[in-house]
């Protein structure tokens, strides 16, 4: 059976990992090939890493980024932050990235997103949306959730499906940073309206959690990045526990 | 041991690269037909959109070469399906290495389908000292079904070939350069596999 996935997601800035990463036994705290490598052998599923810096100089240090993590990690990862052309996406593929993630760009320029397919094929091709509520109706949102659109959470995901984007990371905003658990009623209803994976990010807090969003959720994978790099949760723990509760799920 | 990647513009190759320098040997990519021809190993990659990718091989005349090989030769992904008779993806002719049709799933499953499945129903070195439901990562939306020359089954929507064998040809659904620690020791078989040429 095909087993749900566990990210960990790294943030990185300047080709340096950002958020506070609580690991005792790295011997660089900022360099995230050594951290991708660590989760690898730990059973994370797949990696993401998010490029939240913004200088000219930014494109070619991820990419030289993305080429050293190829050569070390044997689990696929997904890039994002910032990508907006083709171009962009052929250099990490090249370098070896699995999957580029896309959102603002997408969102400004819908169309990016059937170019992306056409050349590169929908399996490469991820497209994140951040979203909360307001006044009940889910909205989303731009730049890390500071800017918001008028597009209806729902209405855009289904958009990107039919431009043939292979999968959706959705991150509640409404949820982001709160470790009170994933947003599963909307995770739900995008996972049965839509055929193509859904990831759940954003609110995870314990273990149970994870075993929610892909209960109740129906998330096909979860993606969560301080609970992980604090060590609040080992992943193998948090597998286990997710078997326990009769769902499928790789153990090593 | 000389190692070719066939390069002919399609898919992510530098991962499969590092994949085989991680076992200790190393890899060329390559479009020429001699070093193609004069290697002990060939792997025939593939990311990206069947009947494009075909045409790739029709233009630079590899579509005529990699049948006639006689060393081993590893398809992955979407060069596994290439190996294929046809596929349903752009409606194209394959290289009809395998008598198999590749189709795509049905609207029952998510499409593509993504991420850690098990294998199982293994028969074949590729998988010497693999264990029966052992996850390997895929990324696929069309599948062989299964056939005579099976060799590692599946489950998504119904049982798929995972792998297939014939001869000198063998090919995988999934990416063993990314399924961690067991893709690589089914790299490592198909790299001790036997050369006759």
């Amino acid at each position: 059976m095909l087993a749900k996935r566990i990210i960990p997601c790294l943030d990185i800035k300047d080709g340096r990992t950002v958020k506070g990463v609580n690991f005792v036994d790295l011997r660089d705290a900022g360099d995230p090939v050594e951290l991708a490598e660590i989760y690898s052998k730990a059973g994370a599923d797949e990696l993401v890493f998010l490029d939240i810096s913004a200088t000219e100089q930014k494109r070619k240090t991820l990419a030289e980024l993305v080429y050293h993590v190829a050569e070390k990690v044997n689990i696929p990862f997904t890039v994002g932050g910032g990508i907006s052309s083709v171009e962009d996406v052929d250099i990490l593929l090249h370098n070896g990235a699995d999957k580029v993630s896309i959102n603002s760009s997408a969102v400004k320029n819908p169309q990016l997103i059937n170019d992306l397919v056409a050349k590169f094929g929908s399996q490469c091709i991820v497209v994140a949306i951040d979203a909360k509520q307001i006044d009940g109706e889910w909205k989303v949102h731009l730049i890390g959730g500071k800017v918001p659109t008028e597009l209806n959470l729902f209405d855009w995901a289904k958009e990107v499906e039919e431009r043939g984007a292979g999968e959706i990371l959705f991150t509640s905003m409404d949820h982001d940073g709160t470790k009170d658990g994933f947003a599963n009623e909307a995770l739900a209803r995008l996972s049965t309206e839509l055929n193509i994976p859904i990831i759940a990010s954003g609110g995870a807090g314990n273990m149970q959690h994870f075993v929610d969003t892909f209960t109740k959720g129906k998330a096909d994978a979860a993606l969560a990045a301080s609970v992980f790099h604090f060590k609040e949760i080992e992943i193998k723990d948090l597998k286990k526990k997710i078997q326990e509760n009769g769902i499928p799920v790789r153990l090593q | 041991m000389k190692i070719v990647i066939i390069n002919y513009g399609a898919g992510n190759i530098q991962s499969i690269k590092f994949a085989i320098n991680r076992l200790g040997y190393e890899a060329v990519l390559s479009h020429d037909v001699k070093e193609i021809q004069q290697a002990d190993k060939v792997i025939f990659p593939g990311v990206g959109e069947a009947s494009s990718a075909m045409k790739k091989l029709e233009d630079s005349g590899l579509d005529k070469v990699i049948p006639l090989l006689k060393q081993p030769v590893l398809g992955i992904c979407l060069g596994m399906q290439l190996m294929c008779n046809s596929s349903e993806e752009g409606n194209t002719k394959g290289l009809g290495i395998f008598d198999v049709d590749v189709v795509r799933f049905s609207e029952k499953v998510k499409v593509p389908q993504i991420g850690w499945n098990q294998i199982s129903n293994l028969k074949s070195d590729l998988f010497k000292n693999i264990a029966e439901k052992e996850h390997i990562y895929l990324v696929h939306s069309f599948y062989a079904p299964i056939c005579n020359e099976t060799i590692a089954e599946s489950e998504y929507d119904l049982n798929y070939s995972a792998a297939l064998g014939k001869d000198n040809f063998y090919g995988t659904q999934f990416h063993p350069e990314k399924s961690s620690e067991v893709g690589e020791n089914i790299l490592r078989n198909f790299l001790k596999l036997e050369t006759a040429k």
